[in-house]
């Protein structure tokens, strides 16, 4: 199980409101990456991240991360989600909603202050979230993900509407996070975001397109750039069917 | 399990309340009024005031802890806060107990200070122990916090979730006895209200007031108010899941 990577999708469907909104997908993410998950919205990848954290009812297929069933009671203090919508108490302030979140978790009371500063809230410590910009909001959100230490992150869109300078650090941070051992699995609608990713899996209509590194995507489709290399893909897929 | 996170969700629920002074004044102040103005419309019957007056003072926190609770587990429920908790390491009961610590010290509270003003200010009288009806008051807003979030489940917006109470907790006021005695309603209604849980909290407070000695028909209603309780709890654990649509 050791050489395994840290999270495995095969054949994974899901249905929502009556509708199947994942047909099959099948997955295979290495331990140490960072992996972009890029596809138009509505196509299925915040419900498979959903599946991969464990709180998507799923009617078929299997999703293991780190070696267990994903939502196994061993994963919990290993995995940590973002979720798309910020979910923080808006009544709280920022460090009143870390230090709950962080002893729900059982870490040293002194990681609320050493997320704040990761994502760039240690000003804002004091203040209620609810009284925060919605970037703010978000950022609250994702320092509550990294809290714990998680072996395996998952986030969804979490750097929609950052400034550039931001954007970039917290890419740094994702790697940093990524060469110190963690998986990483990053939704996000830029495509200019995915040449930073090691890899990459572009989703379409809930099914994935394909899943390569960027520089092998480009290569294949003789695109110049991901956006032109999903628009080759998708094109492709049209004609087949 | 683990009492440290049913700890720090207590606390955690008690600052959220704080933020929120209002909320928290009404609270203590409602039943105050409430039991001020049954004093002034049974001014000339003090016999009535007397009767209702005690079972009042342990319903008052029933119906607003069961408010609070509905609202504040529904904001949980829609802002992914609860989906958050529930990739975390943390129990569903350590999460229903938070909530019953919390909103059982609120219920202390609530139940001490209208007390206090009921039988301090306003000539209520109890033949037995004043600190009965407190504990009472308290075990009712347990039970009406648990039945809070059980409902809660079945509510997806905040108007949903007030409507409720007149649903779920006014038939049960009606038919508890406080409004006319049990034996006098009709034989259906009446066997229908031995199946209500307010029926033994009206019961239980009615008993306190009239009697000074502990009976076994009062630890009957006890028995029965905790039941209930728990009950209500393991239902509203079950409607708490790890995996949704
Ligand atoms: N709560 C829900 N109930 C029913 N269907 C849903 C629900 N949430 C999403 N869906 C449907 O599932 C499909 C996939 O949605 P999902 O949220 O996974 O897309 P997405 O790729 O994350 O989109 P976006 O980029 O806009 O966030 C969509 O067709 C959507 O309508
Ligand atoms: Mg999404």
């Amino acid at each position: 199980m050791t050489a395994e990577g840290a999270i495995s999708v095969q054949g994974l469907r899901v249905i929502r409101g009556g509708r199947e909104v994942l047909h099959g997908v099948s997955l295979e993410i290495a331990r140490g990456s960072v992996t972009g998950l890029l596809g138009p919205s509505g196509c299925g990848k915040t419900t498979l991240m959903r599946a991969v954290v464990g709180v998507q009812h799923v009617a078929g297929g299997s999703v293991t991360v780190l070696g267990h069933p994903a939502g196994a009671p061993a994963l919990r203090t290993r995995v940590g989600y973002l979720t798309q919508a910020p979910s923080v108490y808006d009544d709280l302030t920022v460090a009143e909603n870390l230090r709950y979140f962080g002893r729900v978790y059982g870490v040293a009371p002194g990681r609320a202050e050493e997320v704040s500063a990761v994502v760039g809230l240690t000003s804002h410590l004091g203040q209620a979230v609810g009284r925060l910009s919605g970037g703010q909001r978000a950022r609250v959100s994702l320092a509550t993900a990294l809290l714990n230490n998680p072996e395996v992150l998952v986030l969804d869109e979490p750097t929609v509407g950052l400034d550039p300078v931001l954007r970039r650090d917290l890419w740094e941070m994702f790697h940093g996070l990524a060469r110190g051992g963690a998986t990483l699995l990053v939704s996000s609608h830029v495509m200019d975001e995915a040449e930073r990713c090691d890899s990459l899996v572009l989703m379409r209509d809930g099914q994935v397109l394909a899943a390569e590194t960027p520089a092998r995507l480009r290569e294949t489709t003789g695109a110049e750039d991901i956006e032109g290399a999903f628009l080759t893909l998708i094109a492709g897929q049209e004609a087949d069917v | 399990m683990n009492p440290r996170i049913a700890l720090a969700t207590a606390a955690r629920v008690l600052t959220q309340l704080r933020r929120d002074p209002r909320t928290l004044l009404l609270l203590l102040l409602v039943p105050v009024v409430l039991e001020a103005l049954m004093k002034g419309i049974f001014w000339d019957q003090p016999g009535v005031f007397q009767r209702v007056g005690v079972p009042l003072l342990g319903i008052f926190p029933m119906t607003s802890m069961f408010l609070v609770t509905s609202i504040t587990m529904l904001r949980e429920r829609t802002s992914g806060t609860l989906e958050r908790l529930m990739t975390m390491p943390l129990a569903k009961l350590d999460l229903l107990l938070g909530y019953a610590l919390a909103f059982g010290a609120v219920a202390t509270l609530q139940g001490t200070l209208v007390s206090l003003f009921a039988f301090g200010l306003l000539d209520l009288n109890v033949a037995g122990s004043p600190a009965a009806v407190v504990a009472l008051a308290v075990l009712n807003a347990l039970l009406g916090t648990a039945f809070g979030l059980l409902v809660s489940a079945f509510a997806t917006t905040e108007f949903q979730a007030v409507q409720f109470m007149p649903a779920f907790l006014f038939p049960q006021l009606l038919l508890s006895g406080l409004m006319v005695p049990r034996e006098r309603m009709l034989s259906g209604l009446e066997v229908f209200s031995n199946f209500l849980p307010m029926t033994y909290a009206y019961d239980a407070l009615y008993r306190v007031s009239s009697s000074a000695s502990f009976s076994g028909a009062l630890a009957k209603d006890v028995a029965i108010l905790v039941g209930a309780t728990l009950g209500a709890l393991i239902l509203g654990a079950a409607t708490l899941r790890r995996r949704s649509g």
